[in-house]
């Protein structure tokens, strides 16, 4: 019988919610790591008892957790109590949390300024972890995207983070700024055909691709429009906030611009808007139906200024041919009095025959939809602020 | 024996009770007491201190005998009663957030 297990991040701690395949009861575990932000966790594909978790506070930073046991239990990598911690030559051994930017010549000593809100530069200042991608072949490779902005790599289960340098010294760093969450690495996508190739997204920087497994990297904005900066038409300055691909059709790619819904057939070269009859195209998330690569999925926020959703209904927008043309999805979702937002990295959807979509919102309620947008139902309701949602369909 | 009292969340983070104990060998000092601190406690590397400048972290604070010391030069003896391990040494969080 297959199973289901959501990972839900929030404002103050972590849930995990498993259900079998039906999708209609849930068991709740969590509040893992309470009072914490956790920004994401996600699960190997290659494992999917090792789950990886960003932990994170302004107080004592960041943290990253492990579980080789599906969430029953958790550790910090290379930092087990009473370890030596060093190791028999003297060196220092690995700390899973440690993520220093490289500005060694040897890897050509990468910028190390990016542009302020008000115009000036600022030097690059680790904040956080935004995001974690397990690979999809090996459980102890790990890329995490971190705010400020720059991709990280653990090939030892995240003992240890190397930065891949080649991004931020690409050469349009300068140009880079944040938006109004941060200057935030959220999106990572892993290519299942070529290993070697990697897409990135960056506020407010756009869209990245490297085809070389992360040594060098190109932008891929053409035909983003941004009003908002000086150039509309810019090679970077792009607020994308999320990218979403089919993993059965690598290369064609749907993003979340802060304004604006597009898709790209070329990996990325070149983008169409797509946002059709959306009554806003403002919003956070997107995503793919898992077995129908042109069936897709957004949440319109009513705007930049009013982070909530459209006419206080909660409505998911989806889109049955590649976009332009969207159906709002209604049917158990609150259509009054509702005035959540819905997150870049909150929504996701399972593998099972059925296609399951859920989302998590800044209200605290996680949703279901076991047939593929067509009804809702809320798994939870009043956790903490919800950020990040992934879902893992078991055997 | 130095008495480190930690706040809530690391705490939890290290598997501690309020108090840990630690032995310092060397001058006691804000310093050498977190240096052994994680040591002993290798998960808290980075939550008091920047990993790579060893700066206070900026909504921590440091307290002892009534006194802040957070400003004080990282090789400042200790008081007395810390050295000794009459009073502790107490890492305390900002109150913030609302």
């Amino acid at each position: 019988m297959s199973q289901v297990r959501v990972l839900v991040g929030t404002r103050k701690g972590a849930f995990i919610l498993t259900s079998d395949g039906k999708r209609e009861k849930w068991e709740t575990s969590g509040p893992h790591f309470a009072g914490w932000e956790i920004y994401h966790m996600k699960g190997s594909s290659a494992d999917p008892n090792r789950i990886y978790v960003s932990q994170t506070s302004g107080w004592f930073g960041q943290i990253i957790q492990r579980s080789d046991d599906g969430g029953k239990t958790w550790h910090q990598p290379g930092t087990l109590p009473g370890e030596p911690t060093t190791t028999p030559q003297g060196l220092p051994k690995g700390e899973s949390n440690k993520f220093v930017y490289d500005a060694s010549a040897e890897t050509g000593k990468p910028l190390t300024t990016h542009q302020w809100y008000d115009g000036t530069q600022r030097p690059w200042e680790f904040k956080r972890v935004w995001h974690v991608e397990p690979s999809l072949t090996d459980p102890d490779t790990v890329y995490a995207g971190i705010e400020d902005a720059a991709l990280f790599r653990t090939t030892d289960g995240g003992k240890n983070w190397k930065e891949l340098p080649g991004l931020r010294g690409h050469g349009t760093g300068p140009q880079w700024q944040p938006g109004a969450g941060g200057m935030c690495l959220h999106t990572i996508i892993l290519d299942p055909s070529n290993r070697q190739r990697i897409w990135i997204a960056i506020s407010a920087a756009g869209a990245f691709r490297t085809d070389d497994g992360g040594k060098t990297w190109k932008p891929t904005n053409k035909g983003l429009r941004s009003q908002y900066i000086p150039n509309p038409e810019a090679e970077v300055g792009h607020c994308v906030h999320h990218i979403a691909m089919n993993a059965k059709r690598p290369g064609v790619l749907f993003m979340q611009k802060h304004w604006d819904v597009m898709r790209s057939d070329d990996d990325g070269d070149n983008w169409k808007e797509i946002s059709g009859n959306l009554p806003t195209d403002f919003g956070f998330v997107i995503d793919v139906h898992a077995h129908e690569p042109e069936t897709i999925y957004v949440i319109p926020i009513k705007s930049d200024s009013e982070h909530y959703v459209h006419g206080g209904k909660l409505t998911v927008y989806r889109s049955r041919s590649g976009g332009n043309e969207w159906q709002a999805l209604t049917k158990g979702l609150p259509q009054k009095d509702c005035y959540v937002s819905v997150l870049r990295d909150a929504m996701a959807v399972d593998s099972l025959d059925k296609c399951g979509i859920y989302f998590g919102t800044t209200g605290g309620q996680v949703y279901c939809s076991a047939d593929a947008g067509d009804s809702w139902n809320p798994i939870v309701r009043d956790l903490p602020g919800v950020l990040s949602v992934e879902v893992q369909t078991l055997a | 024996m130095i008495r480190v009292v930690l706040p809530y969340h690391l705490r939890n983070l290290a598997r501690v009770g309020t108090e840990v104990i630690l032995e310092v060998e060397e001058a006691i000092t804000q310093r050498s007491v977190l240096d052994a601190l994680e040591a002993q406690y290798p998960m808290l590397r980075g939550t008091i201190r920047d990993h790579g400048t060893l700066q206070r972290r900026p909504f921590l604070r440091f307290f002892a005998c009534e006194q802040d010391l957070s400003n004080e030069p990282p090789d400042a003896p200790l008081p007395e009663p810390v050295a000794s391990g009459r009073e502790p040494f107490i890492v305390i969080g900002a109150i913030a957030g609302g």
